[in-house]
């Protein structure tokens, strides 16, 4: 039964994917491409992946899209229709389409437990997690204790996007604005005469702080995380700043700090893993943090999963903060 | 779920041949972007398609452990859940110089930016 | 019995819930214009979601999930009619006219 749903949801993800190239208006676009990331979340779940649905439906659903808005307000929503077709990139694009065709017959079929995928080392993380680490949720223990390199190197990247948007968005062209962020800001500040949408939506802003905090802290017995609770939390600024006024949200969180706290969050990660270094162990070996060994996996993992929350918070806040509040030049 | 049997990668192959197309086609950078992200998307389907095991549930291993349960495959979830997030960065990055592009050009579209770099 | 009862109540629950949420999907193909297909999603956003809860509570029992799905409900019915408020107070503020009916007195007689 669920297989039936499975693949109403995939039918579902390809139309929406086809209804977001298509579309010339780009606001429509983007809209679509929120509808296409919810679907591809809920189609994660059915395919038994919790972490990475919440994740998903919190990025794709949630930032990506006021992310694109912002940019469209800055860059103009029309897109130019070309009248000719282009056959070489179309010819190109079928044998692509056709070989990787001809291929998925050798794949393994969904769901097969003789896949080679599931042969190696995938089984041994499953039986030793209990006596190793002694967390329920496996991907969090495989994240940030079993492949803790990977993921210090993924909250670097994380880091270095933030302040490449910061030091593009921060020259400033020497013509006249139209319009200054201050008076625009004075003119209409957020969505201040729409009373019923500010009451609401003050009252969904604490908890989703608290739903971020949950799944941040929680995330060794539940699905989440430091990845999924950093875009929450993010998500909840950025409700902030459309009801209030982006200038209002550059107010609470200011750049500086926000830059601060984002250096913060991976010297953390990395510092654990120093730390871990002088006392006597290999580079993130959590074994040595305290004189029982599944304790001390259990610290080194509660501290590396915040810094990599706070890193991916104010990384998104930084860039929102930078998109909403540029004057149009 | 081994009724799907394939449909999963043909799925994966339609939506990484549309998020090509867009960003090969379509002269405006914003939705060439909207295009990488629906190809981004189109690579963590094919990850996550790989973790389901037939009888399998979440990798959560509740309470006692149950001899003889049946766990998806926690490693490709892994690796998608840190690529989500570092997408959603690079995508940015992406869209904060669409907007210098259009600061300094006046438009994002690609006719007309090589337009203007032949003319002056 | 009991258990037949409820078990009865919430299929029930589950087939009228589902059945509203098409009569939402039905609306927004058939209806002309932007206001009345709001009014027909918002049919699927409040009574379709909350039939479907509720028949989900009661197949549930008293677990930690009932609770859950409660909340879930509460948080549906508090931002659905609230985000239906906001597209048609937009749209109206954008210039999107609504579609009235003809007042013509010729056509008094046609059978509407």
């Amino acid at each position: 039964m669920i297989a039936l749903i499975g693949l109403v949801t995939l039918t579902l993800v390809a139309v929406a994917a086809i209804a977001t190239v298509m579309a010339t208006n780009l606001f429509v676009a983007s809209m679509w491409f929120g509808i296409f990331s919810l679907l591809m979340a809920s189609n994660f779940f059915i395919l038994d992946a919790a972490d990475v649905a919440l994740t998903e439906a919190a990025v794709g659903a949630g930032v990506s899209t006021v992310l694109f808005m912002g940019a469209l307000a800055l860059t103009g929503e029309k897109e130019a229709i070309r009248s000719r077709v282009s056959w070489f990139p179309m010819a190109v694009l079928g044998v692509l389409a056709l070989a990787l065709f001809v291929a998925t017959f050798q794949q393994p079929m969904l769901g097969d437990p003789m896949a080679p995928v599931h042969q190696h080392v995938a089984p041994w993380y499953l039986e030793q997690t209990p006596n190793l680490i002694n967390i329920p949720n496996v991907v969090t223990a495989i994240l940030a204790s079993f492949r803790g390199y990977d993921t210090l190197g993924e909250v670097i990247v994380i880091f270095t996007a933030g302040i490449g948007v910061l030091s593009v968005l921060s020259f400033k062209p020497k013509r006249r604005q139209t319009i200054s962020s201050e008076a625009l800001a004075a003119k209409v500040r957020g969505v201040q005469h729409h009373s019923i949408l500010r009451v609401v939506g003050k009252l969904v802003i604490p908890l989703l702080m608290l739903f971020a905090l949950v799944v941040q802290f929680h995330g060794k017995y539940t699905p989440g995380g430091g990845f999924s609770a950093g875009a929450l939390f993010a998500a909840a600024v950025m409700l902030y700043g459309i009801l209030e006024g982006a200038d209002r949200s550059a107010k609470a969180m200011p750049e500086k700090v926000m830059l601060r706290l984002a250096a913060f969050g991976a010297t953390l990660y990395t510092s654990v893993g120093l730390v871990c270094m002088l006392l006597g162990g290999a580079f993130l070996d959590y074994n040595v943090l305290w004189p029982d060994p599944v304790v001390g996996q259990y610290f080194g993992i509660l501290l590396v999963e915040f810094g990599v929350g706070l890193t991916v918070t104010t990384v998104l806040v930084m860039i929102f903060n930078a998109f909403a509040n540029r004057p149009t030049y | 779920m081994t009724l799907l049997g394939l449909y999963n990668y043909w799925i994966f192959i339609l939506l990484l041949v549309v998020g090509l197309y867009a960003v090969l086609v379509k002269g405006n950078y914003v939705k060439r972007m909207i295009g990488l992200g629906i190809f981004q998307s189109a690579v963590f389907l094919l990850y996550i398609t790989m973790d389901k095991v037939e009888g399998g549930t979440g990798p959560i291993m509740q309470g006692v452990p149950v001899p003889g349960q049946i766990y998806a495959n926690p490693i490709p979830q892994v690796l998608i859940l840190t690529a989500i997030v570092v997408g959603i960065a690079v995508t940015a990055l992406g869209l904060a110089l669409a907007i210098r592009i259009r600061e300094e050009y006046g438009s994002i579209e690609e006719s007309d930016i090589r337009r203007l770099d032949h003319e002056s | 019995m009991m258990e037949m009862i409820v078990d009865g109540l919430s299929w029930l629950l589950l087939a009228g819930g589902g059945f509203f949420v098409l009569v939402g999907g039905v609306g927004v193909i058939r209806m002309p214009d932007l206001y009345t297909r709001i009014h027909a999603a918002s049919v699927t956003e409040t009574l379709g979601t909350m039939l479907i809860l509720i028949g989900l509570m009661l197949h549930s029992g008293w677990e930690l999930a009932t609770f859950k799905l409660l909340a879930i409900l509460v948080f549906l019915l508090f931002t659905g009619p609230v985000s239906s408020y906001a597209l048609g107070n937009t749209a109206l503020l954008g210039g999107l006219k609504p579609e009235l009916g003809s007042q013509d007195p010729s056509k008094e007689g046609r059978d509407l």
